[in-house]
């Protein structure tokens, strides 16, 4: 399923969608919060459509470590259904 | 006391974005209404209603604050700019923190209630957004429209069902005249074209079936009168002690002189015999505001087009203004007819239709008014606006629940 599927830019244009910020400020080890103006209802409301967009579940203890964009996009790459 | 004075009107209703818009189609007898797209009606007995045609949120509201807020609030957060644009003001930081944001909201974000609720429902717990709770809540309104125009003071929502606005309008009037602050942002809001609404209303048999005819069906006092018909929309006024507004030379729409409220306590939907409630929210108006009821030549009515509460309404009219209200020297018109009924928001943008009737010297019509039932004797000004010198202005507002308000706008004399 995650065969050729370029995850890097679909997490990209889901935190420019979500977080309303410019592609090019959107670096790997852009944070969330700190970089990308994100608050903690933002995070939690980004993280949901991470789930949704890739089908795949993220417990509130792991969603505390998905703090910038790498993290987002290692998690992923981890725990979609390949 | 200090005396309070409105200085800026923001409207964005099913008659035009913008108060310039709205007032020039009120006036024209054109209709808000038509048929519902904000959902699938199909399968509903009610499938007209008056939406805000157009709206983009965007267009008034950062992209990623456009997520946090239900639909009434991006109409409030819309209307509120409006305002402040209209009123003209700069603040100073210290009345940045003494200017207070009243909005009324009767529902709030029903459909996203609804929305999330599926969610639950379907996918679990987890997958419900923190914004849910944000976007619902009726308080946001104002907690919204305080942080879009960074304005500090007392903040919160009057829920008083179809009342709600008005309720706000009077206390913020209340908050001024007794000298707390020189400033408030004052008004209502409501966006609850949804499903669940309508099917709520529907049941209760409250709403009008004239699908085929949606500019037609609002028609208060009419004899085909069968219900009234959703609308949704905002309305928020700037009001201001009369010393501050003349210290920084503002205009003027019009003094808020009079505020009565009462509750009928009679019955959950139905207004008490002869609207006793209403007669007394009236009088305590003149009271409030030291008029005898000749002075009031105009009122702007609640009338919804419910065949039972617009006849207890005009019977309330003729209790408390006689020969006066009988004999043509009052005018009772209501706007409903071609908005619809904005619930919670209706209190204010009424307020603030009256109180541009008072400062243009031209009284809107009821639209659809054809055929007058017998039993309302009063001038219900049909079809067609009228020019008249007004001094003093009444609007009416009554909520379920057996809420009723009255306020007196009356003309600024310097």
């Amino acid at each position: 399923m995650a065969e050729g599927r370029d995850i890097s830019a679909e997490v990209k244009r889901i935190i420019k969608e979500q977080l309303d910020v410019d592609e090019k400020d959107i670096k790997p080890e852009s944070t969330f919060i700190d970089d990308l103006g994100a608050d903690s209802l933002g995070l939690v409301e980004l993280v949901l459509a991470f789930e949704e967009a890739f089908e795949i579940d993220i417990p509130d203890e792991d969603t505390e470590k998905i703090r910038s964009v790498q993290d987002a996009i290692d998690y992923i790459n981890s725990h979609i259904k390949k | 006391m200090e005396r309070v004075v409105i200085t800026g009107i923001g409207l964005v209703t099913p008659n035009g974005i913008g108060t310039v818009e709205t007032w020039r189609s009120v006036l024209a007898a054109e209709s808000g209404i038509g048929p519902i797209t904000l959902f699938d009606a199909s399968q509903y007995s009610t499938r007209i209603a008056g939406e805000v045609k157009g709206f983009a949120a965007e267009d008034f509201i950062p992209k990623k604050k456009v997520r946090e807020m239900g639909r009434f609030a991006h109409l409030s957060v819309a209307a509120s700019q409006f305002c402040l644009k209209d009123a003209g003001i700069e603040f100073t930081d210290e009345e940045r923190e003494t200017c207070g944001t009243f909005i009324g909201v009767g529902l709030g974000g029903l459909e996203n209630l609804y929305q999330y609720a599926q969610t639950l429902l379907e996918k679990g717990p987890s997958k419900v957004s923190p914004y849910f709770i944000p976007q619902v809540i009726a308080n946001l309104a104002a907690g919204q429209v305080a942080m879009a125009l960074d304005l500090k003071g007392p903040s919160y929502c009057n829920t008083s069902a179809c009342a709600s606005s008005a309720h706000s309008i009077g206390e913020a009037f209340e908050w001024i005249r007794r000298g707390r602050t020189h400033l408030m942002v004052a008004g209502g809001t409501e966006a609850t074209i949804t499903g669940l609404a309508a099917a709520g209303f529907g049941a209760m048999f409250a709403l009008s079936r004239r699908n085929d005819e949606p500019t037609r069906a609002s028609r208060p006092w009419d004899k085909g009168r069968d219900g009234f018909v959703m609308g949704e929309g905002a309305a928020t006024l700037m009001l201001e002690s009369l010393s501050h507004a003349k210290r920084r030379g503002a205009k003027i729409y019009g003094e808020v002189t009079g505020y009565g409220a009462t509750c009928d306590a009679y019955h959950l939907t139905k207004p008490a015999p002869e609207g006793e409630g209403a007669q007394r929210a009236m009088k305590q108006a003149l009271v409030d505001a030291k008029l005898a009821p000749t002075d009031i030549e105009y009122i702007n009515a609640h009338g919804t087009s419910t065949p039972h509460g617009d006849l207890e309404e005009a019977r309330a009219i003729v209790k408390v203004f006689g020969e006066h209200a009988t004999g043509h020297g009052l005018w009772v018109s209501s706007t409903k007819s071609v908005t619809g009924h904005l619930l919670g928001g209706a209190g204010a943008v009424e307020a603030a239709l009256s109180v541009l009737a008072l400062h243009d010297g031209k009284v809107p019509p009821t639209a659809n008014l054809e055929e007058q039932d017998p039993e309302c004797v009063l001038d219900c000004v049909p079809l067609v606006a009228r020019d008249r010198r007004l001094r003093n202005v009444m609007s009416n507002s009554f909520g379920f629940g057996g809420t009723n308000v009255a306020l007196v706008f009356s003309r600024f004399e310097g």
